[in-house]
Parts: structure tokens; C-alpha cells; sequence
């Protein structure tokens, strides 16, 4: 019994201290981003680009693939339930809604962590290991605004884009359920889809994809900083940085979807 | 240039620096051996501001590295080059790149001058020519070469190396090791080098400190440490298995570990 409590208290100490860490980062990389191009220490284009590029353009297929995927999922379930009904053409106003607010972010975050956010640790990671980062430290050259800051402007100008993708290909994949097998008529759909939409729908999705990008860049990029233990280390530091970045974005989700319920 | 006072470092409670005294002249090599794992890169660590000591103070130019701020410090770091034990360069940049690195970020040159610049630092250590060549394309003698040409980028005033030699062959080894005296002698560099390796030791030193158990425990030019009547030095110049160096702390120690008591 002891010992679970000093374990549990052990645990809860080591949480509170990631989290300051990760907050005072998150802090430090932001005031690089803003700060830095007046004090001639702008974010590299070339860094930026490639991480761009790297983040997503390159998640940009997979996105895609899946949001299909889950939209033609979602838009059976509905047509199943809505049959008896009678109404069917209501996939339209669902499959929009639930794209824009709730599955388009969340499928992107998702995937975006476990391919981009991975792998923002096991570079670091690798990096840390092989003295790099320290000697970028004693080369006068600060790890956080040259590492970090590039990769989360680079997540936070890509996230919201991939999840427009995602939004309209999910909401393809309703159309096609609609049209193949309800046989509700092409423009009949989308004008359906187009008034049940409303901007704050919009809107609320892309706002918290920015805050998933945000998460799941400084997560990543965290756990990469602080990896010991050579290249096993890199490999055990990546498994708990996805854990712990699908675990806050799964979280921050349910979150911002009950503020935006509220208001 | 560098003086360094009492200085003490534990890690988790095991010290492993216990009293470092050290002075570094203008313009000298000065060459810190030792076995491995007794402390070297650490102390070198501290030496460039990297590592805070426990105790004891690191004196650059008369004023103390360890109580200054990171603003403090990075303006101190632009006057050093270092060369780290793997090379450090950054894997995601071309060898160019790495060189060019801190004049990037540290000097407001404009393209065409760093260019310039690459070449010449790159021509110092005989690479000419490899500057769109990607770290893992390189041998390991050659990481340590474009480490070195990235070092010197900044012209400093003071260079340090951990382990030139490190897993290289005799022939890079001792490739390298003319470089540091050259660059030494030609740009009258400061140099502090450290290395377990006695033969390229005595070839660079102007003076040179002997490292055990965390504390200097002599200090000289290269003749008078080979003339040192100190049987551990002795030891470890003429690296026989047999002498008061122990192989392990102590045998106390390890029957208590084998017996638990
Ligand atoms: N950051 C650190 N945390 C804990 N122990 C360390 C750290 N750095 C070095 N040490 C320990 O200090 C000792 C000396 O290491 P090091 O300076 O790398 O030796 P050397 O370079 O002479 O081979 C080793 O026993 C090592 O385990
Ligand atoms: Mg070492």
C-alpha cells in the first residue's frame, strides 16, 4: 500500500514537471516565432519549408485515405439508423457537421502525431544523442528557436490546411453513400450539406486544430530533447511521446468540444 | 586565459570532479589525459559553460563562466570553438552548411562573403571540394576534419577538442593531430585538448595535465611528464596492465555487491 502511494506520488510529481517543462517551451518556441524576426533572428525559409513539406504535404495522402474512408464508415451507420426514418437525406447535414466539428480534426491529429509528431522525437532524439544539440548549445546558437520553432510553425500552418482536406474528402465519402445507395440526387446533396453547414462549424474545427498542432508539435519535439540512453532510448522516448501526444489531443478535444457545445 | 579554481562536480551524488586546478596560457596547447571515463569531457564540458559546477570557479579572461548568465555566456561562446567527440555536425545539413552554421547565425556576412569563407575554413583541413556532401556520406576522420573546419569558422580565440583522435586509424589520427598544431601555430590559437591517447599527447603538448580520480594529479611539459617519478603516470604513459592504477574501485566494494552485505 505504501508503495503504491509513493508511486503514485512519485508519478504525479514527474507529470507536473513535464508539464511545466513542456508549458516553458511551448512559451520559449512561441516568443522565437514572434519575437525573433526583430531581433534579426527571423525562422529560417529553408527550415520552414522542409518542415512544411515534411509535415504536410507529405501526411497530406494518408489524411486523405482515411478521412474517406471514415466518412463512407460514418455515412452507412447513418443511412442504417436513418432508413427507418425515411430520412435518408439528412447523411448530408450529419456527415458536414460532424467533418467540420469533430472527426475531420480529430482524424487528422490522430495521424498527424503518429507520423509527424514521432517522428519530431526521434530526430531530436537522435540528435540529442549524438551531442548535437549540445553542440548547437555551445556554439551560442539557442536548441529551442533553431529546433522547435521552425517545426511548430510549420504544424501550425499545416494542421488546419490538412484538415480542410480532411473535412471535404470525408464529406465525399457521405456523398458517395448518399448517391449510391439512397440515391439522393447529386445537388440535392450538396446544397443540403452546403445549408446545414454554418461557418462557426468551420471555424470551431480549424480553432482546435490549431491547438492540436500545437500539442502534438511541442510533445514531440519535448520528448526529443530529453532522450537518454543512445538509440534504444530514442525508440522508447518515441513510444511514450505519441502515447502521451494522442492521450492530450483525445483530451483537449473532448475539452474544446464541451466549450463549444456550451457556447 | 583559463584559469580554473577548485572546481568540484557530482552527478547524482558521485563526484566525479573533486578539486580541478588548472591554468591555461595564451597561446599554448595544453593536452589533458587520462583514462576513460575519469572525468575528461566533463571537465571540458564545464571549460565551455555547458556543464554549472558544484563548487570552484572557471576563469576566461578573468572573469568566472559559472556565475554567468546564458546571455553572458553565449557572448563568451562566440569566441570558442569546439570539437566534440563524434563531430557533432548536423546530420539534416550539408558539410557546407555545417560550416557555414555559425556564421549564419552569429555574423551578418552576407551569402557570397560565407561562401568564400566555407572554402577557405574547409581548405585549412583539406577537404576542398566536399562542401555538398552530406554527413553520412563521409568517413568518420573526415566528420572530425569538417567538425574542425566548423570550429575555427568564427576565427576563435581558443579551441577545444574532446577526443581528436577517437576511433580513427593512426594515419587520420595523426592527419589530425598535425592540423591542431598547425592551426595552433599559424593562427596562434589557444588549444585544450583532451585525450586518452599518449602517443598523439606528446606530439601536440606544450604543457599537459594528467587526470585521476577527478583531480590534477600533474602538470608539465611534455619532458618533464615523462620524466615524472609518479607511478601512476608512469602507468599510464607506458599503458601497462600492471601498476597502481586499480581495475576496479575496490575489491571491498564488489564482494559486498556479490554478497549483499
Ligand atoms: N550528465 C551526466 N549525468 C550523470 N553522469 C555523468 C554525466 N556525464 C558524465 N557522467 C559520468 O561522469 C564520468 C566521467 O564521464 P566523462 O567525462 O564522459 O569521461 P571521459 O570523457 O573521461 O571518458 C562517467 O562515469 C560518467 O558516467
Ligand atoms: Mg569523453
Amino acid at each position: 500500500m505504501k508503495h503504491l502511494f509513493g508511486f503514485i506520488g512519485r508519478r504525479t510529481i514527474m507529470f507536473f514537471r513535464h508539464l511545466t517543462s513542456i508549458a516553458c517551451i511551448t512559451g520559449e518556441a512561441f516568443y522565437w516565432i514572434v519575437v525573433g524576426p526583430f531581433r534579426k533572428k527571423p525562422v529560417k525559409r529553408f527550415h520552414l519549408v522542409s518542415q512544411m513539406v515534411e509535415a504536410g504535404v507529405n501526411s497530406l495522402m494518408i489524411v486523405m485515405v482515411i478521412s474517406f474512408f471514415v466518412g463512407l464508415t460514418m455515412a452507412m451507420l447513418l443511412a442504417y439508423q436513418l432508413r427507418k426514418f425515411g430520412s435518408e437525406s439528412l447523411i448530408a447535414d450529419f456527415t458536414a457537421i460532424a467533418f467540420t466539428r469533430e472527426l475531420g480534426p480529430l482524424m487528422t491529429a490522430i495521424i498527424v502525431a503518429g507520423r509527424v509528431g514521432a517522428s519530431f522525437t526521434a530526430e531530436l532524439g537522435t540528435m540529442r544523442v549524438s551531442e548535437e544539440i549540445m553542440a548547437l548549445e555551445t556554439m551560442a546558437i539557442n536548441p529551442v528557436r533553431f529546433l522547435i520553432s521552425p517545426r511548430l510553425l510549420a504544424m501550425i500552418i499545416m494542421v488546419p490546411c490538412l484538415v480542410i482536406f480532411s473535412d471535404a474528402v470525408g464529406m465525399l465519402g457521405g456523398f458517395v453513400i448518399g448517391k449510391m445507395n439512397l440515391g439522393v440526387e447529386a445537388s440535392y446533396y450538396i446544397q443540403k450539406s452546403l445549408m446545414a453547414l454554418q461557418l462557426k462549424d468551420i471555424v470551431t474545427g480549424l480553432v482546435k486544430s490549431f491547438f492540436f498542432a500545437i500539442i502534438i508539435a511541442v510533445v514531440g519535439c519535448y520528448y526529443g530533447f530529453i532522450v537518454e540512453g543512445g538509440a534504444e532510448g530514442v525508440g522508447r522516448f518515441t513510444t511514450i511521446s505519441v502515447v502521451n501526444s494522442l492521450i492530450s489531443v483525445v483530451a483537449a478535444d473532448c475539452f474544446f468540444t464541451a466549450v463549444f457545445y456550451m457556447v | 586565459m583559463i584559469t580554473v579554481n577548485n572546481l568540484v562536480k557530482k552527478f547524482d551524488g558521485r563526484t566525479v570532479l573533486s578539486g580541478i586546478n588548472l591554468e591555461v596560457k595564451t597561446g599554448e596547447t595544453m593536452v589533458i589525459m587520462g583514462g576513460s571515463g575519469c572525468g575528461k569531457s566533463t571537465l571540458l564540458r564545464h571549460l565551455v559553460g555547458y556543464y554549472r559546477p558544484d563548487q570552484g570557479e572557471i576563469l576566461f579572461d578573468g572573469k568566472d563562466i559559472a556565475k554567468m548568465t546564458e546571455a553572458q555566456l553565449d557572448a563568451v561562446r562566440k569566441k570558442f570553438g569546439i570539437l566534440f567527440q563524434s563531430g557533432a555536425l548536423l546530420n539534416s545539413l550539408s558539410v557546407g552548411e555545417n560550416v557555414a552554421l555559425p556564421l549564419r547565425e552569429h555574423s551578418d556576412l552576407n551569402d557570397e562573403i560565407i561562401k568564400i569563407i566555407v572554402k577557405i575554413k574547409l581548405e585549412l583541413v583539406g577537404l576542398t571540394g566536399f562542401e555538398n556532401l552530406m554527413p553520412s556520406q563521409i568517413s568518420g576522420g573526415m566528420k572530425k576534419r569538417v567538425g574542425l573546419a566548423r570550429a575555427i569558422a568564427l576565427d576563435p580565440q581558443i579551441v577545444f577538442y574532446d577526443e581528436p583522435g577517437a576511433g580513427l586509424d593512426p594515419i587520420t589520427t595523426a592527419v589530425i593531430d598535425r592540423l591542431i598544431v598547425d592551426l595552433s601555430k599559424k593562427l596562434g590559437i589557444t588549444s585544450i585538448v583532451v585525450t586518452h591517447e599518449m602517443k598523439s599527447a606528446f606530439r601536440i603538448a606544450d604543457r599537459m595535465a594528467m587526470l585521476y580520480e577527478g583531480k590534477v594529479i600533474a602538470v608539465g611539459t611534455p619532458d618533464e611528464i615523462r620524466d615524472s617519478s609518479n607511478p601512476l603516470v608512469q602507468q599510464f604513459i607506458t599503458g601497462s596492465a600492471d601498476g597502481p592504477v586499480p581495475l576496479r574501485r575496490s575489491s571491498e566494494e564488489y564482494i559486498k555487491s556479490l554478497t549483499g552485505v
